[in-house]
């Protein structure tokens, strides 16, 4: 089975009533899994056996109608720890790597009775927007098998969109859940930063890493978020800001009437694709049609975005991987002389090409001499960027506008381009640097493709995301269509 | 050619936390190698460090007890350099703004008093332990994120004697905080020296070498000693001094050459991003000023003026915050002040000495100290007695109740005493003559029969005044 028919509600009204037991419905998830996955690599790794326990055990407790996610199943993208199921984040380097803890995710998805079926292919380490450069295998897109299904969340996109998992967890550094999302015409969620604990994903750029769901649609979505969301002792960044119940507003296809939107000038600018452009125009038409207001702004330094957040990302990168050095775990190169040797040969041999670019880049940034320049000056840009989008922010509502300026590209078409596959990100990027909320949802098609809309907020605000996505669902189909995959059940 | 000097003292002090500074796990010693561990201290793929408030207000405490600014507005920053006992690759400390800046110490060198300067002071983890075998190394991680206090010296150490006495300050002082128990030979204290020499009158520092190898504060000063004696020479000579980094040989007292520094590392110092920033209010460095105990030199002041203790007395018995806090607790049950100064000097560092022990692993307290001296004072038992006595309470034993047990009593009673000496002076009728012919002696003679006569229980006071007035009759 797929699941294109049935949201979390409709899941989790059959378990309620036994029209499916929970064990069956994993079984059914992991028989899709093996027809499907040889067409799309979205999984590094399945969770086979200890799924299938933890199903038959909720089965044994019976479903609880007041656990909305019970017996449910759910992929998680391979940076994010899972206690004794591999974890690799598509690296070398941490193949067949076991982690002895879970993620705080990882647990708040176990105690809302989630089944965990198996870990979803990511650029290694989370670096890139293509899935191209983890170094086990290039995840498909759903829509089209020669396209990319973006990245570094595209494991997760690519399972969710082709119907294998109800639902997928991403990480979102600088595009990396919005980006896929909107490739494979899904909705994604980049929360606020803080919103979800940390702990237990392997860090890329920790002043921007986030985790979010990623769903068929803009309910299911609100739904996973208010599970995995809140505070947590072990991330001193998590917020303690109380965490609502954002599915449950949701019912009101006309909540937009009154609202203040902004729509950038600079998210239309020039190298944004017609067709992405049209499908934004038509969306703040239809947000007119429910009675807002959408008004031209501007984020005049949105332009400084790419520079200083690959300068910034890339600096904590090159710190965060470090601890990749051999000795305690994961990859060591053989023929090692001395100690020089371990660190060097086991990162120079366990390391991808884009990593190690990002590696030298980030240490670069940080270098004596070169830190007031590159480091300093970024975290100057920044704040600029987050005082452009409060200035916005004031008096709208939520700013809209593309996710990512082209539909998905052809597999091997950029990936020899860092520059022109780094500018992938340039409308996602300031969103990360600023801490907000960003919500990704299919808003058209460009050449059978899907295009994906962008709704940025206030701190915290991700219910008013969830409002106008609902809202703008309620009233298009682009998230009804599906794409065909051959060897379907 | 006259030659000034100037040293540099990097002081690390390990915190007596319960736990580690980033991590849950406890800070103890002697356990299994990295038992004392989590996956935090393993810098495991997905973990994040969470800050210790305790080390924070140590942080803060160590500031106030240095006269320091304490900065209000701070927070972490990452050393990266790799190395095994280092697990993530970078040390978490603190590099653009120390928890505290611009604090000194006063120190006296041959009763000339001076200020020295701290230039700063931070927290930070301490990093784990590798150990070489043939083949293998081990690395023991139980050491790694405990947490440590980092205090920079500014360049107003002139002397080895000053450096020696710029430590002692330090150790005193922030032994009396009770945030560390600073002992060099347990590795509670460790000290990273530089030292140069330039010529009188030249403004530029010297260069300078970096000394190793300084187990003790007999150890700074010797080797900067000779240290600065090796540079003056290499000057003299018409050489110059290599930027190097030297080891101390106890054995024979010299510097040797370890390496020669060639540039300065670089650590690529950047805000730690997964601690926020640190806001210190001015309630918690009250709160925490208010509780901080009298530092020593408050302590020597109140000894010398209000109890009338000589200088060298308040000196030593202010060494530890426990030998001084004891002398506080045995004055205030009455006890005379300099009879408790002079056995805490005396037979209780003897004991001590003898030991080898610290002064709160005894079962010596003020009470029965001060219950001894009070005896000695009333003139129930004689100093004499007083060294059984003090044997008694080193075992813990109530003073007063030993001394009736053991029938320490001293006889003072005029009435019980006058029958004994009436009795030894007619059974020495010589002495008596003796006495009466000027021989002096004879005292000491019938004085020694009445002790005798009383197991030497007699007060000898009240049995030299009978006796003199007895002989003078």
């Amino acid at each position: 089975m797929n699941y294109f028919d049935k949201d979390l509600a409709g899941l989790h009204a059959d378990l309620v009533a036994k029209k499916i037991s929970a064990k069956e419905l994993t079984q059914a998830t992991f028989d899709n899994i093996k027809a499907t996955d040889p067409q799309i690599d979205a999984f590094l790794n399945l969770n086979e056996e200890a799924a299938l326990n933890q199903a038959a055990e909720i089965d044994q407790q019976g479903i609880n109608a007041n656990q909305p996610l019970a017996g449910i199943p759910v992929g998680l993208k391979d940076n994010i720890v899972t206690k004794g199921l591999t974890t690799t984040a598509a690296s070398k380097i941490l193949e067949n790597f076991k982690p002895v803890y879970d993620a705080t995710v990882t647990e708040k998805l176990a105690n809302a009775q989630m089944i965990t079926v198996g870990k979803t292919n990511l650029d290694e380490f989370a670096m890139g927007g293509s899935t191209e450069n983890s170094a086990f295998k290039t995840t498909k897109n759903a829509w089209d098998q020669t396209k990319v299904p973006g990245g570094s969340s595209g494991g997760s996109a690519a399972a969710v969109a082709s119907g294998q998992v109800p639902v997928a967890l991403g990480s979102d550094t600088g595009g990396s859940i919005r980006q896929p999302a909107a490739f494979n015409g899904i909705v994604g969620i980049k929360p606020t930063y803080g919103r979800v604990s940390r702990w237990g994903l392997i860090a890329f750029g920790s002043s921007l890493d986030q985790i979010g769901p990623m769903t068929r649609s803009v309910k299911d979505n609100a739904t996973v978020l208010s599970a995995i969301a809140g505070h947590d002792d072990h991330d001193l960044t998590s917020s303690t800001q109380a965490v609502p119940d954002f599915a449950a507003d949701l019912n009101d296809a006309t909540s937009v009437k009154g609202m203040r939107i902004g729509l950038p000038k600079e998210f239309l600018a020039e190298g944004v694709n017609e067709d992405v452009k049209a499908a934004i125009l038509a969306a703040a038409d239809t947000y007119r049609k429910l009675g807002a207001t959408v008004d031209e702004v501007s984020l005049p330094h949105n332009k400084y975005g790419v520079a200083a957040y690959y300068i910034i990302a890339s600096s904590e990168a090159s710190s965060n991987l470090q601890r990749f050095d051999g000795i305690r775990y994961g990859y060591r190169a053989k023929d090692v002389k001395n100690l020089e040797d371990v660190y060097v040969k086991s990162r120079s041999e366990g390391f991808g090409e884009e990593v190690k670019r990002r590696i030298m880049l980030g240490t670069f940034s940080l270098s004596a001499g070169f830190y007031d320049a590159y480091f300093l000056k970024a975290a100057k840009v920044r704040t600029v960027i987050i005082n452009d989008f409060k200035a916005v922010l004031k008096d709208h509502d939520f700013i809209m506008g593309p996710v990512a300026p082209t539909p998905a590209f052809g597999i091997g078409d950029e990936i020899k381009d860092p520059i022109t596959m780094y500018m992938n990100d340039v409308l996602t990027i300031p969103v990360n640097l600023a801490g907000l909320p960003g919500l990704s949802l299919p808003a058209g098609f460009s050449n059978n493709l899907p295009v994906g809309m962008q709704l940025i907020g206030r701190p915290f605000d991700e219910s008013t995301l969830y409002k106008a996505g609902y809202a703008f669902e309620q009233n298009t189909d682009f998230h009804l269509q599906v794409p065909t995959l051959g060897g379907q059940n | 050619m006259n030659f000034e000097t100037t040293i540099g003292l990097e002081v690390h002090i390990e915190l007596k936390t319960n736990s580690k500074i980033f991590s849950p796990s406890p800070v103890a010693y002697g356990a299994d190698p990295n038992a004392n561990t989590n996956v935090i201290d393993w810098g495991y793929p997905g973990v994040l460090p969470t800050t210790n408030k305790g080390v924070v207000a140590d942080g803060i405490i160590a500031a106030l007890a240095l006269h320091a600014t304490v900065e209000q507005h701070t927070h972490f920053d990452r050393k990266n350099y790799f190395y095994p006992d280092n697990p993530k690759a970078y040390q978490i400390t603190q590099s653009d703004k120390p928890i505290g800046h611009d604090g000194w110490v006063e120190v006296d060198v041959d009763g000339v008093k001076k200020k020295i300067g701290i230039a700063e002071m931070h927290i930070e983890e301490d990093a784990g332990k590798n150990t070489h075998e043939r083949d293998y190394s081990y690395v023991d991680l139980n050491r790694q994120g405990t947490p440590l206090i980092e205090i920079v010296s500014k360049p107003d150490i002139a002397s080895p004697a000053e450096a020696y006495a710029y430590l002692e300050a330090l150790r005193q002082r922030i032994q009396f905080t009770g945030i560390s128990d600073v002992k060099m030979e347990e590795g509670s204290m460790r000290v990273d020296v530089n030292i140069s020499v330039r010529p009188v009158g030249q403004k530029k520092f010297g260069t300078k070498t970096e000394l190793k190898n300084l187990n003790s504060f007999n150890y700074v000063q010797r080797g900067l000693e000779y240290e600065e004696k090796r540079q003056q020479q290499v000057l003299m000579s018409g050489g110059s001094v290599q930027q190097e980094t030297r080891r101390f040989d106890e054995k024979t007292g010299e510097t040797i050459l370890m390496r020669v520094k060639a540039g300065s590392d670089d650590y690529r110092y950047f805000p730690e991003p997964d601690l926020p920033a640190l806001n210190i209010s001015d309630d918690w460095i009250k709160e925490l000023g208010d509780a901080m105990p009298e530092m020593p030199g408050k302590r020597r002041e109140r000894y010398v003026n209000d109890l009338g203790l000589t200088d060298y007395d308040a000196m030593v018995i202010t060494q530890t915050k426990e030998m001084s806090d004891f002398f506080d607790a045995t004055v205030a049950l009455k006890a005379d002040p300099k009879m408790a100064a002079n056995y805490l000097q005396g037979d209780v560092n003897a004991y001590l000495n003898e030991k080898q022990v610290d002064l709160q692993a005894t079962k010596l307290t003020p009470a029965n100290l001060a219950g001894m001296i009070n005896l000695i004072s009333d003139g129930t038992i004689s100093s004499k007695m007083a060294k059984k006595v003090f044997k008694a309470i080193t075992n813990g034993e109530e003073p007063k109740a030993y001394v009736e047990a053991h029938g320490l009593v001293q006889l003072s009673d005029p009435a019980k005493l006058q029958p004994i000496i009436d009795d030894v002076l007619s059974a020495n009728p010589q002495s008596i003559e003796d006495f009466n012919n000027g021989k002096k002696r004879a005292v000491g003679f019938l004085v020694g029969q009445i002790m005798k006569q009383t197991h030497g229980q007699a007060n000898p006071q009240v049995v030299n005044q009978l006796l003199m007035k007895a002989l003078q009759k």
